[in-house]
């Protein structure tokens, strides 16, 4: 308990930091763009350590919602500035803080050559690129934490506002149709991912107002605060008609299903990851994409129990029609920045399948997925960002026999790559077959189409990995690629080695997970289904729950 | 003359009309404090008048500006006074012989105008956009140089070259804000019209005063000019027939009239009053007369053409406190005088708000001109207000009040930008024109970005604040489909402000785009203040709203 009540804001402190970073970034004058890049990175790492410090305080045996903090902010709404991680929460909150200082060094030029000829001193993307991702970040960091809906809405809706400027400011002058097509559709991107996030956002403001409304009328006052509410439904002070609670659980999922994102509401994403340039990719699909799943689990199992059970055989419908047509899709893709994004909304239906099977396997593998996905697509797109800078095209055709020249570039793909398809040994691995096995529990059907995305996702994979790093050298610009540079190797060799360590080691991790999965599951009131046959209890990876301290209801 | 000795000479022996009226006649009790806010600044306005006839030209814009600040500002002090001495709560009361109502409402109406007057003074008092006059190099500003002479014609000519400049736009902005004072406040239906033409008829003038496109702006004159006196028409027309229903223009009489508290007001009425025709009839003509003013579906065609035509600072002074000002009248309207009647008026109300912000929503979308576009938006806006309106609960009048704080510093702020966007010819309105802008000036654009988004209602502003407060109170009250609607209407709104960033910052600059005058330290202040409001209404509301909502309490 004494981590609970700790009196030092930890969580506002971790988000603050980069929020002051962002402002110090976005202050250096034009000529100083090197100092800016240093500020960001040194910032990112500052704010890595602290998340750091954040895992390490938690202690997953405590209570449910750790490092909490609580003041008033704007009572007449009854809002209240609510801070708290579960373990959910922790591991995501430090998956952001881990990229952040990968995707800022990746993104080191990106921003350069948007500087004009002539110096203008008050044009300065530099700063401004680098003072946006800190932003999005800060913004991240206090979504996770946010114990107070009103709080994480206000956060989920104004991140979109960086991330708008950085899809559509900032391009890899890669495309196929040259820099003025590019702009264009660049710009497109950005709106349809703004416009799309937005409509989203404010359907879901429909059903927080509805919230509000209805605690009022049952609590005697409104209030958002995720614990009171739970504490009330489970006292039996609040309880929703059943009408209710639907509609609001549809505002809240089609909020969340968009930035998710969920067919058939993805298709903003293959656009922005597209036009982005790829750190700014990596920071949409693996660690703002997250923030959706991550408020499925927390807000919408969690506030409404049994909407979320009522929708679930759509959702997972949708979970698998998003996993089996991302990967088709992927398949067919020309365009290496849109495989992976068609490949990430593969992956999010598996992450969505995982939330809604109601197994602890299920959501367990669900949490890991996100943090997973987050290093594998990482690990594959900065590294494909650095082939596409070398070559200036985005096409996979433009390729070919690039691990004969560039062999570091080559192998840290390929690992990248078969993280993706969930090879056994890196990390992915474990968190799929966990969401497989934990749906297969309960939904058998449901467990097995989703295994055919497994081998699309070989399909996508290697068909890419052979048409781009094998063959012949034909082309001269392949044949003058340099390998990966001093800063490229110090982008790609961490990632790479945590997907192998976490794909051998991932107990760390479980071990925060899965005492906040099972509070989860015990707000939508389910338990495992019992094995039609009991196996033994030694396994090499143990993913049974730790006996947790309790606290809420069963 | 013969009449007034016989009186007099003949005492009170012979009982004549003179005599009876001295008797029963009693002078009319003010009470002057609780109506000082109004009294300044109609005083300071007549003071500018005289200033304006006596002065030397070269010393008016000086000591016109002078005034009108001193007068606005020293009665918003008078406000606050009379807000913190608790004449918004515990000493509410109806004052000026039962014409103004002085309570929370009106304090908090009239603050916001006043500040929104001083403002708008500052953006009034610009001189650096202009070039300088050829002949006498005096700076001028965005009045016309003579208005008075035919546009292209020889005198204007003349007129311009000596650098000439309207500064009775002072006193006629002084005039306006007066009647906008007392428009909220006004407790019967012959104030309220009065009201109404003191604030109407000082905006038609202002409205044509523009020194640049002077056909465009005498043209928006005339059409606000003629659609404002049908308006005026109806709404004293409904008067009348609400004086014939109940026997009285005051408004908690009639209140008791149509809650069947008294019979009638007056024995003599007695076999003529409580015909529920007139009433249905007239209530509906007085709040179609209100919902003119307010720009609200159907009565909303002068908006965009009004806003497009006249001078850019007298369209954020019209956009904003003439809404602040309709509003306050009509929530008095309906929730003091009508409030028996709400089963007729809701559903007309929600029909009304629910056109009003999905054409407001969906024209604007169609827009190309950077002024229309905020008109049309206004209209938007004023359906996301209505939609407060409809609540009729405390909380509903509050929230009321805080969006309208909200939302005019933000129109303010707005349309203080647009002043300083130019080329050649002026103003360069069309958006074409400001593909780019961030690129050239990142600070302007940013901050007409954060306008844009206040006005899309993105978290972190002043929009998110009152639009959540408004939809909040709109749910509380069962207008959930309502809310929803407000949400839809947002979704589309939110597409044309985001087109326009799209336009300042994604798109390549034009060789031949406007330049970016550097304003002085009056439009600097202006929209200084208009971006400092919407910040923090947007991360630290509390204060306001429980402001708004200690003054949600009507005196009846």
């Amino acid at each position: 308990m004494s981590v609970a009540n700790a009196g030092f804001p930890l969580l506002t402190v971790t988000a603050a930091l980069p929020a002051a970073g962002a402002i110090a970034t976005a202050a250096l004058p034009a000529a100083k763009r090197g100092a800016a890049k240093w500020v960001a990175l040194v910032v990112s790492v500052a704010t890595l350590v602290l998340s750091l410090v954040v895992l390490a305080r938690f202690d997953p045996g405590g209570p449910r919602y750790q490092l909490t903090e609580s003041h008033a902010w704007i009572a007449d709404f009854g809002v209240r500035y609510e801070l708290g991680v579960d373990g959910i929460g922790a591991v995501l909150i430090a998956l952001t803080a881990l990229l952040l200082p990968f995707i800022i060094a990746a993104a080191w030029h990106d921003a350069d050559e948007l500087e004009p000829a002539r110096p203008n001193r008050r044009w300065r993307p530099t700063q401004g690129f680098f003072a946006l991702m800190l932003a999005t970040e800060a913004m991240v960091i206090i979504s996770f934490a946010a114990t107070d809906v009103f709080l994480f809405y206000v956060f989920f809706e104004a991140m979109l506002i960086p991330m708008y400027f950085l899809i559509g400011g900032f391009g890899d002058r890669a495309h196929a149709a040259g820099e003025e097509e590019a702009a264009k559709q660049r710009s497109y991107a950005a709106v349809k991912f703004l416009l799309y996030n937005l409509v989203g956002g404010l359907i879901m403001l429909a059903a927080v107002i509805g919230l509000f409304v209805v605690t009022s009328d049952q609590l005697g006052e409104g209030t958002f605060s995720l614990q009171k509410i739970t504490e009330a439904r489970a006292d039996g002070g609040f309880q929703l008609d059943t009408n209710i609670e639907r509609l609001l659980f549809l505002g809240f999922f089609f909020a969340f299903a968009v930035k998710a994102p969920l067919w058939p509401l993805h298709t903003w994403l293959p656009n922005a990851m597209g036009e982005s340039t790829a750190p700014v990719a990596v920071l949409i699909t693996a660690v703002v994409d997250k923030v959706g799943t991550f408020a499925m689990l927390r807000f919408c199992l969690g506030l409404f129990p049994e909407a979320s059970k009522w929708a679930t055989p759509v959702v997972l419908v949708l979970a698998l029609v998003s996993i089996l047509y991302g990967a088709l899709l992927a398949v067919g893709q020309r365009d290496i920045k849109r495989l992976i994004a068609y490949a990430s909304i593969s992956h999010f239906g598996f992450i969505i399948l995982g939330v809604f099977a109601m197994t602890s396997q299920g959501q367990s593998g669900a949490t890991l997925y996100m943090v997973f996905h987050g290093v594998s697509t990482a690990a594959l797109m900065l590294v494909a960002g650095f082939l596409i800078s070398r070559r200036g095209s985005r096409l996979i055709a433009d390729y070919g026999g690039v691990q004969k020249v560039a062999p570091v570039l080559a192998g840290t793909f390929l690992v990248g790559g078969l993280a993706t398809l969930s090879l056994p040994g890196l990390a992915p691995f474990i968190s799929e077959f966990l969401v497989l096995v934990g749906t297969f529990s309960r939904y058998p059907v449901a467990g097995i189409v989703a295994t055919a995305g497994i081998v699309l996702a070989a399909l996508y994979v290697l068909l890419m990995y052979q048409r781009t790093m094998t063959g012949p050298v034909t082309r001269p610009e392949v044949r003058a690629m340099p390998d990966l540079r001093v800063r490229e190797m110090a982008v790609a060799v961490p990632l790479v080695a945590l997907l192998v360590f976490l794909g051998v080691f991932p107990k760390p991790l479980t071990d925060i997970v899965n005492p906040a999965v099972e509070h989860t599951m015990s707000d939508v009131q389910k338990k495992d289904p019992e094995p039609d046959h009991q196996v033994a209890e030694t396994g090499w990876f143990d993913y049974k729950p730790a006996e947790h301290a309790g606290g809420d209801h069963k | 003359m013969s009449a007034v000795a016989t009186v007099s000479g003949a005492a009170s022996s012979v009982p004549s009309l003179w005599t009876l009226g001295a008797e029963q006649l009693q002078a009319p009790k003010i009470e002057y404090a609780q109506l000082s806010p109004t009294l300044i600044v109609l005083g300071a306005a007549v003071v500018g008048i005289v200033l304006e006839a006596f002065l030397p030209r070269k010393f008016r814009y000086g000591a016109q500006l002078i005034l009108a600040a001193l007068g606005l500002a020293s009665a918003f002090a008078a406000v606050l006074g009379l807000a913190i001495s608790g004449h918004a709560t515990t000493k509410a009361a109806i004052a000026g012989m039962g014409a103004i109502a002085v309570d929370g409402p009106t304090l908090f109406l009239q603050g916001t105008i006043l500040l929104v007057g001083l403002v708008s003074v500052f953006v009034f008092a610009e001189r650096r956009l202009e070039p300088r006059s050829h002949k006498s190099g005096a700076h001028v500003d965005s009045w016309a140089a003579q208005p008075a002479s035919v546009p292209g014609g020889e005198g204007e000519r003349e007129a311009t070259k000596a650098g000439w400049t309207t500064t009775e736009v002072y006193p006629l902005l002084l005039f306006a804000v007066g009647g906008m004072l007392i428009f909220p406040a006004a407790n019967d239906l012959l104030t309220l019209f009065i009201a109404l033409e003191v604030f109407s008829l000082p905006l038609y003038l202002l409205c044509a005063l523009a020194r640049r496109r002077r056909l465009l702006s005498q043209e928006a004159a005339v059409k606000y000019f003629l659609l404002g006196a049908f308006s005026s028409a109806f709404l004293l027309f409904g008067a009348a027939l609400l004086y014939g229903y109940a026997g009285t223009v005051d408004y908690s009489g009639i209140a008791r009239v149509i809650g069947n508290a008294d019979r009638t007001t007056s024995a003599v009425l007695a076999e003529t009053t409580g015909n529920d025709a007139l009433l249905l009839i007239g209530g509906a003509l007085v709040v179609m007369g209100l919902l003119f003013k307010v720009g609200a579906v159907p009565f909303h065609m002068w908006t965009p053409d009004v806003y497009q035509g006249a001078p850019t600072p007298v369209t954020g002074f019209m956009a904003a406190a003439t809404k602040v000002a309709a509003f306050g009248a009509l929530l008095r309207l309906l929730y003091v005088v009508l409030p028996g009647l709400r089963w007729d008026w809701r559903p007309v109300m929600w029909g009304v708000a629910i056109l009003t912000m999905l054409a407001g929503a969906v024209v604007a979308i169609t827009q190309t001109d950077i002024k229309r576009l905020l008109a049309y938006s206004s209209i938007a806006h004023a359906g996301f207000l209505l939609a407060g309106v409809i609540a009729t609960s405390r909380d509903g009048v509050s929230s009321v009040l805080f969006y309208l704080g909200a939302y005019s510093f933000v129109t303010l702020g707005a349309f203080a930008v647009v002043t300083l966007v130019r080329d050649a010819g002026g103003e360069a309105t069309h958006l074409s024109k400001w593909a780019g802008l961030g690129r050239r000036s990142p600070l302007l654009a940013g901050v007409f970005a954060v306008f844009l988004l206040a006005f899309a209602g993105i978290p972190l502003t002043s929009g998110f604040s009152g639009k959540f407060a408004v939809f909040k109170a709109a749910a509380e009250g069962g207008a959930g489909a309502l809310v929803v609607v407000g949400v839809i209407a947002s979704a589309i709104a939110a597409f044309f402000y985001i087109r326009v960033i799209v336009l300042m910052f994604l798109s390549e600059p034009k060789a031949d785009g406007p330049t970016v005058a550097v304003p002085s330290v009056w439009t600097t202040s202006a929209i200084t203040a208009g971006v400092l409001v919407t910040i923090v209404l947007g991360v630290a509301p509390q204060y306001f709203l429980d402001l708004a909502s200690q003054a949600g309490v009507f005196v009846r």
